[in-house]
């Protein structure tokens, strides 16, 4: 592998350029669309919905972040879009803040309040999320309607100014171009950042999210934040091109036309927003002809797009395009192998890594773990077996901390961790798999275990190209390195099985656990994950294994732990355990 | 005292619509896990079909009740078969969008076959209504007051003593395992709509000589009920009737004693003060995610 550091160079040098190039014409293509804008001679009604099209487009942006790349549903959309016209137009013509320290007022604003909003409501999922939008842009609403002292009420204000240096229509809908050109990129941008993934994560599988170090909270609350702040900019500059607002044009039902364009053009790709609110803004002109039932045809024509186009139009101008073109066979280069082994754990003499004591997690009456005690050696592969429903997979969900213990503790490197938040126990250096797959189903393989390599506490050095070589590694391990760059929903069972452990091992944890990770697999498989988990061993990697497959168990464990309904009833070396007479009777019931 | 119990009565009736709108949610929200946009829109096709049969063809009043129940049962199958049914496999997300689209759809329908312009519906009863003591009890709220009572009656016996309601629990508390138990689960699904959309044009119907039939009728009752639901505790059939009454009583003395321009906003303050400090509502529990 040595000599494959020459032919990774180029391969590197030649991304770098072709996204310099990307970068180029990017940039050449907003000048040429903002001179267009700026010299040609518009008329006064074209103007209009270029104007609307492009500050539109900026709030839309706010929709993908928060809705394509974090999941979350927003409908107040209009509420901030509202907050930041308002802004604006109060600010100029009551206050004389002037356009400029108006609108920095509004969006910064604006983006409090969204914190707010997001800090109070996003732990709730869902539909808690669509009925506090909801709620808050009914609230504005009533309030821009009725607080007639403030804000002028259901007239609204006129004559709002702009800069002097815009205050021709050109110029302005140039400043409104420049800012839509700017936006677009961060935002593409934004989706290859450590935010932007865990981001995706979060939207993919938030359990999983959590358990791999992100703070699917605080992202949430970030995408929120960033969201209000893009609605209300846009507001803002709608406020100075249209010089009139009024409060019916930030309504409830604005909030879900917001929407209708993110979805209809393809929410997860901020080309596929523009696109898709330049659409709809030109549509009802289009359709002037259908005018009475147009809002009609309209509401099937979602309907219809979410049916067969569950991405937009965007997404499935993506499929073709995969359909049609092979993606680029990824030159993978050099892989630097898999650090493992942390100097600590060379170093450790078997101390205890975890110390569970007397741990309980009963669901009502159900004790599904009952005061079980539980020590994992440092360097040592420790399994925890037991019958189905003998509360082996509750154990390790208390242990990630998904579920909460009724009593017990758990120390972790002698730290007390029971109270931990699962992303906190992951930067403490826990890392480990689910049963039941729960990758993150629209990244690719990459970025599933770049997610995993970004753990917190996890130290990588060389920035993004480093993280994507530790993923690399990590997926080198495996043996899945050159399929990195595959969506991850076309790999095999056993192959997604195998990135959950990659994810797990990019992170570099100080402890992996391993929750059934025979489950589903056939024999080919099995004994393949067997010699993965011996070279694990060989590594030093310290692992807590789940599974009820003895024959599996025996082969890479050190020392087995037997939980029988919910309770402690072995714990030793493999071939002590297995023989003990009450572990035999729990397996194969009591002879008579 | 005799405001506040005038207040209290004016309170129920209003709260029994939230209440009949919020038990169609919970009840497809149970059946699928979807919440559904469209409920409000129920009731505002309930109310139209009203002002179709009885003002327009000059039917007699219950012809017309029949005749617009029938229609809404027709419609739920519809709405189920066009609406969710095609994306019945997706995550929540499409399927709120597209109940969306389809409220939309409906509004706009209806929009332009009726025109902007509120319809009048008058009463079932042609007696205004009577005094006891110091309070006017309206004869059409205390038809609301009644027939809601009746409904929630008829609804629990029908879910709790008869094998299509115990089917139709079955399925919403476990799919696949109804399934292998041979319950046809999409005729159950199909049947929760139907029920669903006659609750909500029923809701329409009673509360049409109230306020005047419009378009935009429907999202309003429909956000009230939403809230009502997730006041009473999401996913629960008391929480949703519980929650219907609470944000009655509470929006009509808010009115009352606080604000009427801001009526619509009191449902939704206690509504944010319920998801800060009990986002499970008066009756649900917390539930977690499995792993």
């Amino acid at each position: 592998m040595s000599n494959g550091m020459a032919a990774a160079a180029p391969v590197a040098q030649s991304a770098t350029f072709r996204a310099a190039m990307a970068g180029v014409a990017y940039a050449g293509l907003a000048a040429v669309t903002v001179a267009v804008a700026v010299y040609t001679p518009f008329s006064a009604y074209v103007l209009n919905l270029l104007m609307q099209a492009s500050t539109y487009s900026i709030a839309v942006l706010g929709l993908t972040i928060v809705l394509g790349y974090t999941g979350q549903i927003s409908l107040a959309k209009a509420a901030f879009f509202g907050l930041g016209a308002y802004a604006v137009a109060l600010g100029t013509t009551v206050l004389g803040l002037g356009f400029w320290l108006s609108l920095a007022v509004g969006v910064l604003g604006s983006s409090v309040v969204g914190t707010i909003l997001g800090l109070t409501t996003l732990r709730l999922g869902g539909h808690y999320l669509a009925m506090v939008t909801i709620s808050f842009q009914t609230i504005v609403s009533l309030v821009l309607t009725n607080w007639i002292a403030v804000t002028k009420g259901p007239d609204g204000v006129t004559s709002i100014p702009r800069p002097d240096m815009f205050a021709g229509s050109g110029p302005y809908l140039g400043l409104c171009v420049v800012t839509l050109f700017a936006v677009a990129w961060y935002v593409w941008f934004l989706r290859r950042t450590r935010l932007g993934r865990a981001m995706q994560a979060t939207r993919d599988n938030e359990l999983a999210a959590g358990v791999t170090g992100v703070d699917t909270y605080r992202v949430k609350v970030a995408a929120f934040t960033l969201s209000a702040c893009l609605g209300s900019l846009g507001g803002a500059l709608f406020a100075g091109g249209f010089s009139y607002i009024s409060p019916d044009q930030f309504s409830f039902s604005e909030s879900v036309v917001f929407l209708t364009m993110a979805l209809l053009g393809g929410s997860r790709s901020p080309a596929g927003s523009v696109f898709g609110t330049t659409l709809l803004i030109l549509l009802p002109e289009w359709l002037r002809f259908l005018k009475s039932v147009y809002l009609a045809v309209y509401g099937a024509a979602v309907i219809l797009i979410m049916v067969f186009m569950p991405d937009g139009i965007w997404g499935y101008v993506i499929l073709l395009r995969r359909k049609l073109f092979t993606p680029r066979q990824l030159a993978v280069g050099a892989i630097p192998p898999l650090p493992l082994v942390h100097e600590r754990v060379l170093n450790g003499d078997g101390q205890p890594i975890l110390k569970v004591e007397k741990l309980s997690k009963h669901f009502g009456g159900l004790k599904a773990v009952d005061e079980v005690d539980l020590e994992v050696k440092q360097n040592s592969v420790h399994a925890l077996i037991g019958p189905n429903g003998s509360g082996k997979t509750t154990a390790l969900n208390v242990l990630s901390g998904i579920y909460r213990p009724t009593a017990g503790k758990v120390a972790f490197e002698g730290i007390d961790i029971t109270r931990l938040k699962p992303h906190r126990r992951a930067g403490c250096g826990m890392g480990r798999t689910f049963q039941n797959i729960r990758l993150f189903a629209n990244m690719s393989v990459l970025d599933n275990v770049i997610v995993g390599a970004e753990r917190p506490g996890n130290r990588v050095s060389g920035g993004a190209a480093g993280l994507r070589m530790r993923a690399l590694s990590a997926l080198d391990f495996v043996g899945l390195a050159p399929r990195a760059e595959e969506a991850v929903g076309s790999l095999s069972y056993g192959h997604q099985r195998l990135v959950e452990v990659a994810r797990a091992l990019a992170g570099n944890p100080k402890l992996l656990l391993l929750d059934e990770p025979g489950a589903g697999l056939n024999h080919v498989e099995k004994a393949d994950l067997v010699q993965l988990l011996k070279r694990l061993r060989g590594h030093g990697l310290t692992v807590l294994i789940i599974d009820h497959d003895m024959n599996l168990v025996e082969q890479v464990a050190d020392r087995i732990t037997v939980l029988n309904f919910g309770r402690h009833i072995a714990d030793g070396a493999p071939a002590d355990v297995l023989r003990n007479p009450d572990v035999v009777s729990a397996y194969l019931g009591t002879p008579r | 005292m005799g405001i506040v119990l005038q207040l209290l009565f004016s309170g129920l009736a209003i709260g029994s619509i939230y209440a009949l709108v919020a038990l169609g949610f919970v009840l497809i929200y149970r059946a699928t896990n979807v919440v559904n946009f469209a409920q409000g829109d129920f009731a505002m096709l309930g109310a139209f079909a009203m002002v179709v049969t009885v003002v327009d063809l000059g039917l007699p009043y219950g012809l017309g009740i029949v005749i617009a129940l029938l229609g809404m049962l027709v419609f739920g199958a519809l709405f189920n078969l066009g609406v969710y049914y095609p994306l019945r496999n997706r995550s929540f997300l499409p399927v709120i969008i597209s109940t969306i689209g389809a409220s939309i759809l409906l509004e706009n329908g209806v929009l332009a076959a009726y025109g902007p312009h509120p319809k009048n519906l008058k009463g079932m009863f042609s007696i205004k209504g009577f005094d006891i003591g110091p309070v006017f009890l309206d004869s059409q709220y205390l038809l609301i007051l009644a027939v809601t009572a009746v409904m929630v009656w008829l609804e629990y016996l029908f879910f709790e003593r008869t094998l299509l309601g115990k089917k139709m629990q079955a399925t919403s508390q476990d799919k696949e395992m109804a399934s292998l138990l041979g319950i046809p689960i999409a005729l159950m699904i199909m049947l929760t709509f139907v029920n669903s959309a006659m609750l909500g044009g029923l809701a329409g119907i009673l509360v049409a000589p109230v306020i005047f039939v419009s378009v935009g009728m429907g999202s309003n009752i429909a956000l009230k009920a939403f809230a009502a639901s997730i006041i009473g505790g999401f996913g629960d059939v008391r929480g949703a009737i519980g929650g219907g009454f609470t944000l009655g009583i509470v929006e009509t003395f808010g009115a009352a004693y606080i604000s009427v321009p801001y009526k619509d906003a009191f449902g939704f303050l206690v509504l944010f003060v319920f998801l800060l400090f009990r986002p499970q509502g008066i009756f649900g529990e917390r539930i977690a995610e499995k792993a």
